[in-house]
């Protein structure tokens, strides 16, 4: 067993993992309307491609990635798409945004899927399948894999591939039962990745507290060469910073991604996805969710994207009573829905129906004390007590420069605040208006070299009519104008007529 | 004391040569203190300040003309960056210039535009594409909202609309809490 290397900070959290994890995942049922956001991911939106009244078959792209950083969007099932509009999405905000809907046939008539040998497709042609087949990161941040699979460009071959089924928030299990269930896939998708980025070293991290999982990874891994490394529960070790320190010792740089130190990491379910996408031609359809807390048979779900998370609650048998609030992902990281007519999508991994025991109690804000305790528990060792203060007095340049932008927003420091202040919302507030600000920067920029380019333009039109006058000019009054202007000055010749009055243009 | 004299006067003579080499070799090109000013400015380029775009203005508070208090698009934040720029104390929008509105952009009636020309000739940033006798539209990507294309237009067709809240440019809000006081 190879040494861990300890993250700073991090918390204990009370585990809610036994309350969905005892049940096999179960098929989603299909539902008679399916809206599928077509921006679930991190980059550019994608490019519908059909209209309303068009029918589809499951796995017909629907969404076109639009540039580089972009992924791909499919129809979940046959059916007849009956809007392109602004739907509700799942979001902190409740805006809405453009989604595809779907009204479903019942048929799930498949397009043809043509599964590929990946040992035989040249790297560049598995890339691309992968981008085509919608595979994003399934750990919440939707970041297209087809991008994190490249790394031309990169001198140093990949010291380590790393593959998180930490799942460290306290009530999600989605990971935790596709491990058990499903280990020889997601080793099947790992392998596919090892192909792709030829790394020294293959790790998968996954919390003690699911040894299951460890034992059905391990037993799939046999033969491979990866390596399983169980590490403590102690949350976030699911984030992807703190799961690198933790396995390799390599610290992150502040302004770097882990594979500036050498080191790529995958979400488990994310492995899954790209096995199925190459193995079996599925492009990305459905995934695993969670759903718990306040419902009567919480569980896991293999849910549609595009599913509005009602039919998952009724599914699970219904809301018990004193539902307060219905959450997106985990209670530490994750963000209140404003209704359950919003879409399952790719970043979807737990739908959590918080009743008061779920929910910190709302407890009265008071004075910060200055005890330190949030810069105790912060995994980024960062100074969080700072890092409010100048959010708070809208400093924001100071916030910047003490690495506001390191904060991962796992909450500890609002976990353990003594004054219960809601310090992850004031980052989240700074690092907004920061962005905010630097996009009309951008903007303004762009007017000014407008502006600029407006004024040169005209400029040069004046001076071209100009020339065009002094050209044309003396063909007619010159010469009388010359003889019979009084102020003229007789020693000087009189104006010769323009160089151009020969070729006169135009 | 001869000594000292000639030491100091040689002394004299090789640093005012060697300034007055600095200062033709170094010499700065145009005032950056107009750049930084510019910088600030949010190049709505609308001319509500009374300046015909955004530098001349800049330039107008650079030299000492214009005071600082009269960008409406700028706002308060606009007014409190320049005076932090400029080591001055900030001070309230004059509303003789006009008031802070929230960020719009125009948009023509494409139904009741004539195709006259004569807005894309007022736009300041070019973002009004079209042609004599053919319509005419804005590019809302470009638009600075500085309203310079509603007076020239004969049918009135050019209306302001805010930018309407969408995922992308969401933010979280300031934390809505009440501080109670230590008992």
């Amino acid at each position: 067993m190879s040494a861990l290397f300890p993250f700073h900070g991090g918390l204990k959290t009370v585990r809610h993992k036994t309350e969905s994890n005892q049940t096999p995942i179960q098929a989603g049922i299909l539902p008679p309307r399916l809206t599928v956001p077509l921006r679930q991911h991190i980059g550019a939106i994608a490019k519908p491609l059909v209209q309303p009244g068009d029918r589809v078959l499951k796995g017909q792209m629907i969404g076109q990635p639009d540039g580089y950083i972009s992924a791909a969007i499919h129809a979940p099932t046959s059916g007849v798409v009956s809007a392109v509009d602004q739907q509700p999405v799942p979001h902190p905000s409740g805006l809405s945004d453009l989604c595809v809907t779907i009204e479903t046939d019942g048929e799930e008539r498949w397009i043809d899927r043509e599964p590929v040998d990946y040992r035989r497709l040249h790297p560049s042609e598995l890339r691309q399948t992968i981008r085509n087949a919608g595979v994003v990161g399934l750990g919440g941040a939707g970041f297209p894999s087809a991008v994190k699979l490249n790394l031309a460009g990169r001198s140093e071959p990949l010291a380590t591939l790393m593959l998180n089924g930490a799942e460290c928030e306290p009530w999600i299990t989605c990971d935790d039962r596709l491990m058990r269930e499903r280990a020889a896939e997601v080793v099947a998708g790992l392998q596919i990745m090892a192909h792709l980025l030829e790394p020294q070293e293959v790790l998968i991290g996954i919390e003690d507290d699911k040894p299951e999982a460890i034992a059905a990874m391990t037993a799939a891994c046999a033969g491979t060469g990866y390596e399983v490394r169980p590490v403590p529960t102690r949350y976030p070790s699911g984030s992807v910073k703190q799961l690198v320190k933790l396995l390799t010792g390599k610290e992150t740089p502040v302004d770097g991604l882990p594979v500036d130190v050498g080191v790529q990491c995958f979400n488990v379910a994310t492995a899954y996805t790209v096995h199925r996408a190459i193995n079996c031609g599925e492009p990305m359809l459905s995934r695993v969710v969670t759903v718990t807390g306040q419902v009567h048979r919480p569980g896991n779900l293999e849910t549609l994207i595009g599913t509005p998370f009602a039919e998952l609650i009724k599914q699970c048998g219904g809301y018990r009573e004193n539902v307060e609030r219905l959450i997106m992902g985990g209670p530490m990281m994750g963000f209140a829905l404003h209704s359950d007519d919003a879409p399952v999508t790719k970043a979807a991994n737990c739908l959590l129906a918080a009743g008061s025991a779920e929910l910190a109690p709302e407890l009265p804000v008071l004075p910060c004390i200055r005890c330190g305790a949030c810069m105790d528990v912060c995994p980024a060792n960062l100074l969080p007590q700072q890092l409010y203060w100048h959010a708070r007095a809208k400093e924001f340049d100071q916030a910047r420069d003490c690495h506001l932008f390191s904060c991962i927003e796992c909450g500890c420091c609002s976990h353990v605040c003594p004054s219960h202040i809601p310090l992850v919302q004031y980052y989240r507030y700074a690092k907004n208006e920061i962005w905010a600000k630097e996009k009309e920067k951008q903007r303004a920029e762009q007017a000014r070299q407008r502006h600029q380019a407006r004024m040169e333009r005209l400029e040069r039109e004046k001076q071209e009519r100009e020339a065009k006058l002094r050209q044309k000019a003396p063909v007619r009054p010159e010469p009388a104008v010359a003889s019979t202007n009084p102020h003229s000055d007789p020693l000087t010749p009189a104006p010769s007529p323009a160089k151009g009055e020969g070729h006169p243009e135009g | 004391m001869i000594i000292a004299v000639m030491a100091l006067g040689l002394l004299a003579g090789a640093s005012g040569l060697l300034l007055g080499f600095a200062a033709i070799r170094f010499e700065v090109e145009g005032d950056p203190i107009v750049e930084q000013i510019d910088a600030v400015l949010p190049q709505t380029q609308c001319g509500q300040c009374g300046y015909a775009g955004c530098r001349p203005y800049a330039e107008a508070i650079a030299a000492g003309e214009a005071d600082i208090n009269l960008c409406p698009p700028g706002g308060q934040n606009g007014i409190a960056a320049l005076a932090e720029l400029l080591g001055r104390d900030p001070k309230p929008l004059d509303p003789a210039s006009g008031v802070e509105k929230p960020k719009m952009a125009a948009v023509i009636d494409e139904q009741n535009c004539i195709g006259c020309t004569l807005c894309i000739q007022a736009c300041p940033v070019d973002a009004i594409v079209g042609a004599a006798k053919h319509m005419h539209t804005v590019i809302a990507r470009e638009c600075t909202g500085c309203e310079l294309c509603l007076a020239p237009c004969p049918v009135d067709c050019i209306h302001m609309i805010p930018f309407a809240p969408s995922i992308t440019t969401w933010k979280w809000t300031y934390p809505a809490v009440e501080v109670k006081a230590a008992a």
